[in-house]
């Protein structure tokens, strides 16, 4: 072989490794910017993710259990090596689950089937599903092993069971969205928190409380307030009994959002209770300046109470905070702590960067680490609670490709593109729904232009969007008009904000509860819709089209797309206008009115139509008005 | 032959004194006897009329015509509209003993005390018929609610309201004044509408009424109800009581038997309120004083009419009357409601409270 063929020879072999180190970098590469999920390249299939939410080990620390949201399944690890066991079907969007004391039994969730899947540990198996109440959220059995409690987050109680037979005793009324609970170490008393607040007086603070149960009794012997809070996840107690604490979202609502560069949109908070701060409440920030911990969303007390883990859906991080100094803080300085942006710094001691959307925490059973499922990310962090780091990262297994649906997902949980990190679509939207407040969006003065936040299942043509109609589609209103005024920050490239769309488009609507099971209608409904459909008053008088009910909510979502002045524009508004919501699932998104002054549908027409402007009303008895929100409510 | 005579004259005479100095002399009947501790505003109540009283275990609700008053390990604490009560009026009060939660009806609109936070149902908020308040009665799930234009009932469950008036019952008048919901029957006091009865099995409403009309007079004695215009009803041990402004009812599904001043031991025809101990006990709140009968006899607690002075007066089967002497009485003699704690009574009156402890 002559030189120059050797030489050539060389350089061949030199641009083929080249190529294939580009390959491979580039795909390496590629690779990383997916799992990132900054790049193209996303599929366009419906895929189902595991989604991991909510982790708990067995009593004797050999199996972990998974509870995989969008699934529908439970998945059952090793928990030396976090090799899959197996898979467990359960109902459709398992939300919460819980062991019985003897870990005998595995009681799940179903928030979209209304039931409780009942998993037999010994064969990792269904043994009973049991129905439930209005979208349960999450339940925990007694140390008797008697009594199941479970959250129902939209008929807003618990309901009490029993724990042999599933048979249902009674529901104690709790908050709004009833959703998180956990027992004091004695099991005497159980917190349950709430992820909307209980409905105020139109534009003062949100309230939430904690509803307290006497477990003995199963009464409610206690509302603990929060003031201020809207949205509260989960809630933890120390071991010896003396700190409580809840992770919750503290909204400013009653300044324009347009403030967000002042930091003016939420708080990312804890509340702390128990003895250990004086059996009171106390709310303690765990953003700092420059720095949002958005959406914080588990909470967990290491077993010898040195630490507190915090789970932060929009910053993808867990926070953690040494509880000597958080409590030293808290005696030795003067409450409120809320708005300080410096207090953190006192106590927050680590900040883990995580997946994506990071939920539900576990301690393994030695204490050294602490689990967090990464809902998006479908893998769990397992952080080393010696130095806060994560140690390694476990994948739950699932699709391998990254959907475009996933993607806008991600987009929509992250807070990632907002000025300094502040807030994320699901601030508002929690868990993609809504959030029982009103807002005051546009940077137009204090208190002008009130707008009622809205849910956005079943979105796909329902344009245009705002209340007054003023964005056409759901790009414009997810893209410039967010980031002008929500995000004070980057644009969306165009892909990420198509997929942010397809993925708000895809949101089904939940099930309709007031619905009978064969979609029937009772005599109250049919009477109602009778009253909805209706061309003539009761004076036998004809009704002008615009004026009926059916006109402006027609169609198999019940709006015409139109705006008209139905007689609610307040002096602080700037448009008479109002766009025709939609009435899919009407009866969850209280209050009412474009601005949120209706606190429940009886209010629209007792109070705010006087002049039967929204729709003729006024000739109503009381018992026909009733029976048209019977219908309403089969929306 | 003449001694004989005599002496059996003698033995006749002595046997017939005795006979009747028994009469005379003899014992009342054993009725429960009271020592009643009062609550006003001087010691602690918001305000001296009580509309209602409610015992929830340890605790004692009094709804008084200025808040929602609790009594609680010997204090009293107010709920006021400050508190979310619809109004500072409370007419009637209810125990949902499987949840703990109290509902008070209002002048302003129904409202439910669960652990410390207030909910208010008005009739521009909710479905409820009308915010005047009467009465209010839990069964299960569902809140019966009597109000001045219908009954009303909340199901707990699915949020539904279901209106009860002329329009779907024998409801002549809608201005109903109390309820009693049990899980066979619920029974609506409607004024001047009589007794309205619903079967929770077949659901069908059937209705009673003074087979006299509007008169105030009775034509043939426990023919029906007593008269139309209705106060309140208790149905326990399947017998339902009625008061009325005209006498008393008590009804066994078969026979009626009606009560008034003239023949029973009632202090007047003007009862506020009735509860049915059981099927033959019941305790009668007139305007002249608490009355409970036993299903013989009478006991009348009140100051005296005329002094002001305690007073207890017992009738006995034959209509025999005898005061018993006693040193405490209720707060007045305008009772409104009474409820049991144990063998202990509280007793809502217009000028106070009175905690009527059984006296051994």
């Amino acid at each position: 072989m002559s030189r120059a063929m050797q030489s050539r020879l060389r350089a061949a072999l030199g641009a083929g490794l080249a190529v294939v180190a580009a390959v491979l970098c580039g795909a390496a590469l590629w690779n990383a910017w997916a799992a990132d999920g900054v790049v193209t390249g996303r599929v366009g299939d419906r895929l189902t993710y595991p989604s991991p939410l909510e982790m708990l080990f067995s009593p004797d620390g050999a199996r972990l259990y998974v509870l995989c949201n969008d699934s529908d399944e439970v998945r059952v690890l090793n928990a030396s090596t976090y090799a899959e066991i197996k898979k467990i079907a359960v109902g459709h969007k398992p939300r919460g689950f819980t062991l019985s004391p003897d870990g005998k039994r595995l009681f799940v969730t179903n928030s979209w089937d209304d039931t409780l899947s009942v998993i037999d540990t010994g064969l990792l198996e269904v043994a009973a599903t049991w129905p439930e109440g209005a979208e349960p959220s999450s339940v925990v059995e007694d140390r008797e092993g008697k009594r199941l409690f479970v959250a129902n987050r939209i008929s807003n109680d618990v309901a009490v069971l029993n724990a042999q037979t599933g048979a249902e005793e009674k529901r104690l009324a709790a908050g709004r969205g009833a959703s998180y609970m956990t027992f004091s170490p004695d099991g005497r008393r159980l917190y349950v928190t709430h992820v909307y607040p209980n409905l105020t007086e139109h534009r003062t603070a949100p309230e939430s409380e904690m509803t307290v149960i006497d477990t003995a009794r199963a009464v409610v012997v206690d509302r603990i307030p929060q003031h201020g809070i809207a949205g509260v996840f989960h809630v933890a107690i120390s071991a010896d009994g003396r700190l409580g604490v809840a992770a919750e979202l503290h909204p400013k609502n009653l300044v324009p959002l347009a403030h967000l560069e002042h930091g003016g949109a939420f708080e990312d908070t804890l509340t702390l209770f128990g003895a250990d701060v004086g059996n009171r409440t106390v709310e303690i920030p765990l953003d700092e300046l420059e720095r949002y911990v958005a959406r914080p969303f588990g909470v967990a007390i290491s077993p010898d109470k040195s630490r507190m883990y915090v789970t932060s859906g929009g910053s993808e991080i867990v926070t953690v905070i040494d509880v000597r100094r958080l409590l030293n803080y808290v005696r030795t300085h003067r409450a409120p702590f809320v708005q300080d942006l410096s207090a953190s710094a006192n106590y927050v001691v680590a900040r883990v960067a995580v997946g994506r959307d990071p939920r539900g925490m576990a301690f393994t059973p030695d204490g050294h680490s602490v689990l967090v499922a990464n809902r998006l990310s479908d893998t769990i962090s397992v952080i080393d609670t010696r130095t806060n780091r994560v140690a390694s990262t476990i994948q739950i297994a699932g699709p391998k490709q990254l959907s475009v649906l996933r993607y806008g997902e991600q987009t929509f949980y992250t807070a990632r593109y907002s000025f300094q990190g502040q807030i994320g679509c699901a601030n508002c939207h929690i868990d993609s729904t809504f959030d029982g407040l009103e807002w005051d969006l546009e940077p137009d003065g204090f208190g002008r232009n009130i707008v009622d936040n809205r849910l956005i299942e079943d979105l796909k043509g329902t344009d245009p969007y705002k209340w007054n109609g003023g964005n056409p589609n759901l790009p414009t209103e997810c893209g410039p008009r967010t980031e002008l005024y929500f995000w004070r920050s980057e644009n969306y490239d165009d892909l990420t904000l198509t997929d942010l769309v397809t993925y708000m488009r895809s949101l089904e609507s939940r099930p309709n509860r007031w619905k009978l099971p064969g979609y029937e209608l009772t005599a109250a409904q049919e009477r109602g819709k009778e009253i909805f459909e209706r061309k003539v008053d009761k004076f036998g008088q004809p009704i002008a089209l615009k004026n009926r009910c059916n006109y402006c909510h027609s169609g198999l979502k019940g709006t015409d797309q139109k705006s008209f002045d139905v007689g609610t524009k307040r002096a602080t508004d700037d448009y008479s206008l109002i766009d025709t919501p939609q009435l899919r699932s009407i009866a969850l998104t209280a209050p009412y009115l474009h601005d949120g002054s209706a606190a429940t549908l009886e209010e629209i027409w007792t109070i705010y139509n006087p002049e039967d402007k929204h729709g003729r009303t006024n000739d109503l008895t009381k018992d026909e008005l009733n029976d048209l929100i019977e219908y309403l409510r089969t929306r | 032959m003449m001694k004989c005579a005599w002496n059996r004259f003698a033995m006749l005479l002595t046997s017939s004194l005795l006979g009747v100095s028994a009469l005379v002399f003899a014992a009342p009947p054993a009725m429960p006897h009271y020592r009643f501790e009062n609550f006003t505003t001087a010691n602690g109540l918001p305000n001296n009329h009580v509309y209602s009283v409610l015992v929830d275990g340890d605790r004692i609700w009094a709804g008084t015509d200025d808040g929602l008053a609790l009594y609680e390990n010997h204090h009293w604490k107010t709920f006021t509209t400050k508190d979310g009560l619809a109004h500072r009026a409370v007419l009637s009060l209810a125990l949902d003993k499987r949840t703990g939660d109290v509902w008070a009806g209002t002048m302003g609109g129904l409202s439910r005390i669960s652990g410390g936070r207030i909910d208010s149902y008005t009739q521009l908020n909710s479905g409820l018929s009308n915010d005047v308040v009467y009465g209010v009665s839990i069964d299960g799930e569902d809140v019966w609610v009597a109000t001045a234009a219908g009954g009303s009932r909340l199901n707990l469950r699915t949020g539904q309201w279901a209106l009860y008036n002329e329009r779907n019952t024998p409801m002549v008048e809608i201005w109903v004044y109390g309820v009693a919901a049990t899980p066979t029957k619920v029974y609506y006091a409607v004024w001047g509408s009589g007794v309205l009865e619903y079967d929770q099995k077949t659901k069908v409403w059937d209705h009673y009424g003074d087979p006299d009309g509007e008169n105030e007079i009775v034509l043939f004695k426990d023919q029906g109800l007593i008269h139309e215009i209705t106060s309140s009803v208790s149905y326990v041990d399947n017998v339902l009581w009625v008061s009325t402004y005209f006498g008393d009812s008590r009804y066994d599904g078969r026979y009626w038997h009606n009560f008034l001043t003239k023949d029973s031991g009632l202090p007047s025809d003007f009862t506020n309120n009735v509860k049915g101990v059981d099927a033959n006990r019941a305790w009668f709140c007139t305007d002249k004083g608490l009355a409970y009968y036993d299903g013989t006899n009478w006991a009348v607690y009140r100051p005296s009419l005329t002094t002001g002075k305690p007073e207890m007066m017992v009738r006995d089967a034959q209509g025999h009357v005898t005061e018993v002497p006693v040193t405490t009485a209720p707060a007045h003699n305008y009772v409104n409601n009474i409820d049991f704690q144990g063998e202990d009574i509280w007793v809502a009156t217009s000028k106070g409270l009175s905690h009527g402890i059984l006296q051994r």
